[in-house]
């Protein structure tokens, strides 16, 4: 079977978002100081076979631990549905 | 404080401090400390903060001289007269730990903090160097640092706007856990208008400025105690992130507040920082402070009082201004969109106190907690290693000489310790500025442009630590001399030194046998070269439990100054016809040298010669001939030896040379020994006579090599050893080929 | 004539500007700073090299939206000249005031060296006076200098004469070897359709100083000059 997993990986919160943080300054320049903490992280999209949603979530738990985050300064999440 | 928690001595044991520091402690307060006391003890007694097992050494070294205005230990970083009004600020730190657990982060936030201490003396950056050390290149591991300690080096300088203008690149197994990120930068400010790390006038506002404080850099494993909770470990990050962008703002608004007269005393806050701003700016300035934590800008929520006081978030400065002149102060901040808070206020106890939310949580004496006041010192053990009795065995007569030399000069062009480190400084801005003169004139050491006067700054970072690892006292005099020798050739004259001291554990005689013999070393050159030590930072436990110590590093950085900026001297050679002239003498020697490790594999070696007098000599006479302008280029022999220099030399200008070898030592020996104290310079024509009847007015070495040739070939005893421009593809790529473009 | 240089939060080539054009070529410049909403009364304004804003989100994505923007713009669109170097050639992409946009370099690195530009054009205020058989050797420093544009908008800048310059070896061929960052067409500068706003990435002013040992960069500032005198 085929899934498609839709992938978040973000700055752990306790860490500095030094991009996040310039993105929230600039918005009053926008007018929209209402805005704040913005953070910004990547969005990944990826296609998978495998024989089981459990398989297919196993595989993208490794390629996320192991090369789409940087476990040390990110955490990440992802959904899975069938293509 | 009653209702704080008494300390115990297990609690200090787990904290990094030793029974009989915890007893002190219990002296000095004249009673048991709290968590948040024993904490502040434990990060300033720290050898990071203290200095308590290299101190006895450090101030042996040599730190007197005319054009000092602070000596090493004064303030952030050394200060130097450069003439015209005019003060160079520079030092070198490492960064080598954090990198080498996230290699951009950890090499970008060291750029960062050695420029604060640069800036936070009222010194502008204008050039900035790095020195660093990696394992096996075929590993992927030194892959992986490489790519990302180059990576934070150039995205955090870049940003930042400061040019790179040298620096080094060194690989060897012993680096393999432990690589070596050692940074410096250097600053110009008129003199009499910096500022101090002090801080005195009862009543004047204590500020904290720039990025909010999180709990970066709390060392999980030594804070892992009964005082944590499992939570509050998962919110400790392990990493510190740097932000170039506030970091640049934070210049310019410090460097506006101190134009405007209203700062008393200013600290960047760096490692262990607001309890190490605090306690060493009111020691300095003999006054205490009264601080209210809860008033500290935070990132996190719900921090503890030690957190806030020990967090080593960046782009931070703590700054005491006259008061009356808070609304200056403040509106310098605002216009550069950056926070700044009274946290609180000088006092006359020469005590600390830290209150959160009105409570008393900490009282200690300033004085007590610093480097120089009551921190403690220690006389460490040391001991020769055993080694050294081998290393010193060594014969050249038990290595046999290669039939094919060209072969051993394409085996050290393709080694990436000789070869173009162009895949590193390419992605560093080394033009930003416009003041690297060095950009179109290739030179031995950077230089820079000091505008408006006639002169220019000369900088170098060096340390072969090969030699060191092979004979630490020889080894370390030889980095100085080798920088002296770079100013020197590129038409400075060497002023001072910074160093960064990278070595193992200070525990282990041996490891510190290391240490002892390269200040040593270092004193020497020192006193020789009349380039007394400005400061710099001591590294230790650069170590791992499976593969012993990195090679003993003392990373020397020079500044050299050109009276006249005309004088840069360039490496190239200039026109076919020119005769090439080798200033010093070739030995029979091949000891620690590229080939000998790499070629030969040998791993048992003394220093190569080096006889501090010659070389000294040997400067003077370049300096003359400099400054007489009798020669086209100047150029050191350093790794690789001579034919490496002879090389580097001719593949500027697309030349060749002609050259005869010394037929009273080994060719080996001649063309890629690294015997010191030798210099390539290249004469035309018409004042080869010239030349030679200055030479002949001191005791200087020289010997004619040959010429510089219109073929781009190099030819040795009439054999080829290859088109310069060949051989330079080959050169320019070698990085690339093991880190991918 | 009167120049003006944008100072952006995280700009750091604007002293670098600022020097070019007060001391080596004699000429009045003030910095403008980006929360002011006045021009002075600047007859050429230049957006910096630098990192405005850190470079974070995009390059000159979040200094477009600076305060004085609001002016620059207008003064461009009036026809005021506007040159943006670098970062500046970036705020510029963002602004729309010049075609196409930068993206990341191919080899996903900073890169900082000289290079080899041929000019393509006289037919622009800083290009006038400029050699077009000559290959200038000016310098490069960025990650985000790839030139991109679509199809059309590449047809439309060439079929205008909109390019200023291309990036060729140093005997002026325009070659896939001498393009460093994977620009279209190694596209290293542009103008836009009126030809009075100009964008590029090398850095001509840290090739003019005599201090540095490579003037080949005068010649732009040259062309401003003798056009206006």
């Amino acid at each position: 079977m085929k899934f498609i997993a839709e992938i978040d990986v973000m700055p752990l919160k306790e860490i500095l978002d030094p991009q996040g943080k310039a993105v929230t300054g600039s918005m009053k320049n926008l007018g929209l100081s209402e805005i704040h903490n913005v953070r910004i992280g990547k969005h990944i999209t990826l296609e998978i076979d495998a024989e089981t949603e459990a398989a297919a979530k196993e595989k993208v738990d490794l390629a996320c631990q192991k090369l789409l985050a940087n476990l040390i300064m990110e955490q990440y999440h992802f959904t899975l549905h069938q293509a | 404080m009653e209702h704080l928690e008494l300390t115990t001595v297990e609690t200090a044991k787990d904290l990094g401090l030793l029974p009989e520091e915890f007893e002190k402690i219990k002296e000095i307060l004249g009673r048991t400390p709290n968590f948040n006391e024993l904490s502040i003890f434990a990060v300033m007694w720290s050898e990071h903060c203290s200095y308590k097992n290299s101190i006895v050494w450090l101030k042996t070294l040599p730190k007197e001289g005319a054009r000092m205005l602070a000596k090493a230990g004064e303030e952030n970083a050394g200060l130097v007269d450069i003439g015209d009004g005019l003060a160079c600020c520079f030092k070198i730190e490492s960064h080598n730990h954090p990198s080498a657990l996230e290699p951009y982060q950890g090499a970008a936030t060291g750029v960062g903090g050695i420029n604060r201490d640069i800036f936070t003396m009222g010194a502008r950056p204008v050039a900035q160097l790095n020195s660093l050390r990696f394992g096996d290149i075929n590993l992927d591991r030194t892959k992986w640092l490489v790519k990302g300690v180059v990576k934070g080096i150039g995205d955090y300088g870049n940003a930042f706007g400061i040019p790179t203008v040298g620096g080094e690149v060194f690989f060897d197994e012993s680096f393999n856990v432990n690589p070596l990120v050692n940074a410096m930068s250097a600053g110009i400010v008129k003199v009499g208008e910096t500022v101090s790390a002090t801080s005195y006038g009862v009543g004047n506002p204590v500020y904290i400025v720039g990025s909010a404080t999180g709990k970066d850099g709390i060392h999980g494993a030594a804070f892992a105690s009964k005082d944590i909770t499992e939570d509050s470990v998962n919110d400790l990050p392990s990493v510190q992130v740097g932000d170039p962008f506030q970091e640049k703002l934070l210049l310019e608004a410090t460097l506006e507040v101190i134009q405007s007269g209203a700062v008393v005393g200013m600290q960047d806050m760096g490692a262990a920082g607001i309890i190490c701003s605090n306690s060493e700016m009111s020691a300095k300035g003999e006054h205490g402070m009264r601080i209210d934590l809860d008033k500290v800008p935070t990132r996190q929520e719900n921090m503890k009082p030690w957190e806030i006081l020990l967090s080593e978030s960046q782009e931070r400065m703590l700054i005491v201004v006259e008061k009356g002149k808070e609304a200056i102060v403040e509106a310098i901040f605002d216009k550069w969109d950056l926070n700044c808070a009274i946290i609180g206020e000088v006092t006359d106890t020469k005590r600390l106190h830290y209150y959160m939310h009105g409570t008393l949580v900490a009282d200690v004496p300033a004085e007590d907690l610093v480097l120089g006041g009551g921190a403690p010192v220690y006389h460490r053990e040391y001991r020769e290693p055993a080694y050294m009795a081998e290393h010193n065995a060594f014969k050249i007569e038990d290595i046999k000489q290669p039939e094919n030399l060209k072969e051993v000069a394409d085996h050290l062009i393709s080694h990436p310790n000789i070869a173009s480190k162009r895949w590193v400084y390419n992605q560093y801005d080394s033009m930003v500025g416009t003041l690297n003169m060095t950009t179109n004139r290739p030179s031995d050491a950077g230089v820079v442009d000091v505008r408006g006067t006639d002169k220019a700054l000369a900088l170098t970072v060096d340390c072969n630590s090969r030699y060191v690892y092979a004979n630490p006292e020889e080894g370390c005099a030889i980095a100085v001399a080798e920088a002296a020798r770079n100013i020197v050739c590129a038409g400075g004259e060497p002023v001072a030194i910074t160093n960064c001291l990278n070595f193992g554990n200070p525990y282990i005689p041996e490891v510190y046998w290391q240490f002892v013999s390269a200040i040593k070393g270092m004193s020497k050159a020192c006193t020789k070269f009349e380039t007394p030590v400005t400061g710099g930072n001591v590294s230790f436990y650069n170590q791992s439990s499976d593969e012993g110590p990195v090679f003993p590093t003392p990373t020397i950085g020079m500044l050299g100054v050109l009276d006249n900026k005309k004088t840069l001297t360039t490496i190239d050679f200039k026109n076919a016809g020119d005769a090439i002239y080798l200033i010093g003498e070739s030995q029979n020697d091949i000891a620690a040298s590229q080939y000998l490790a790499s070629y030969h594999k040998v791993d048992k070696y003394p220093a190569p010669y080096f006889n501090l007098d010659k070389e000294y000599d040997m400067h003077q006479a370049i300096k003359g001939l400099i400054k007489e302008e009798l020669v086209a280029s100047v150029h050191d022999v350093a790794d690789g030896g001579l034919f490496i220099a002879l090389f580097e030399s001719a593949m500027h200008n697309g030349l060749g040379f002609e050259i005869e070898s010394d037929d009273t030592i080994r060719k080996d020996a001649f063309l890629f020994g690294e015997a010191q104290g030798r210099v390539v310079v290249s004469v035309k024509p018409e004042q080869q006579e010239a030349f030679v009847e200055f030479m002949s007015t001191n005791e200087v070495e020289f010997s004619l090599l040959g010429t510089v040739t219109e073929s781009n070939e190099m030819i040795i005893d009439e054999e080829s050893f290859g088109k310069v421009p060949a051989v330079k593809q080959v050169y320019d790529n070698v990085l690339h080929g093991y880190l991918g473009e | 004539m009167k120049f003006g240089v944008v100072v952006f939060p995280g700009s750091n080539c604007d002293q670098d500007a600022i020097n070019l054009f007060g001391n080596v070529l004699g000429q009045k410049v003030v910095p403008l700073w980006h929360k002011d909403h006045d021009l002075q009364g600047c007859d050429f304004i230049v957006l910096p090299g630098g990192f405005s804003y850190g470079d974070y989100l995009r390059s000159g994505a979040i200094a477009r939206f600076s305060p004085i923007m609001k002016e620059v713009i207008d003064f461009a669109n009036k026809g005021g000249y506007l040159m943006g170097i670098c970062n500046g050639f970036q705020v510029l992409g963002e602004a729309g005031l010049v075609p196409g946009a930068l993206l990341h370099n191919d080899n996903r690195k900073f890169i900082c060296k000289n290079v080899y530009l041929k000019t393509q054009t006289q037919n622009s205020l800083i290009t006038a006076q400029v050699d077009l058989d000559k290959a200038l050797k000016i310098p490069i420093a960025h990650g985000e200098g790839k030139y991109y544009a679509d199809a059309d908008t590449l047809k439309m800048v060439n079929d205008n004469d909109q390019v200023l310059f291309r990036y060729c070896d140093e005997n002026g061929n325009i070659t896939a070897e001498s393009n460093p960052n994977g620009s279209l067409e190694n596209i290293a500068g542009v103008c836009n359709k009126n030809r009075n706003v100009f964008g590029m990435m090398p850095h001509p002013e840290r090739a003019s100083d005599s201090i540095l040992a490579n003037q080949d960069g005068l010649a732009l500032f040259e062309s401003i000059l003798q056009a206006v005198l």
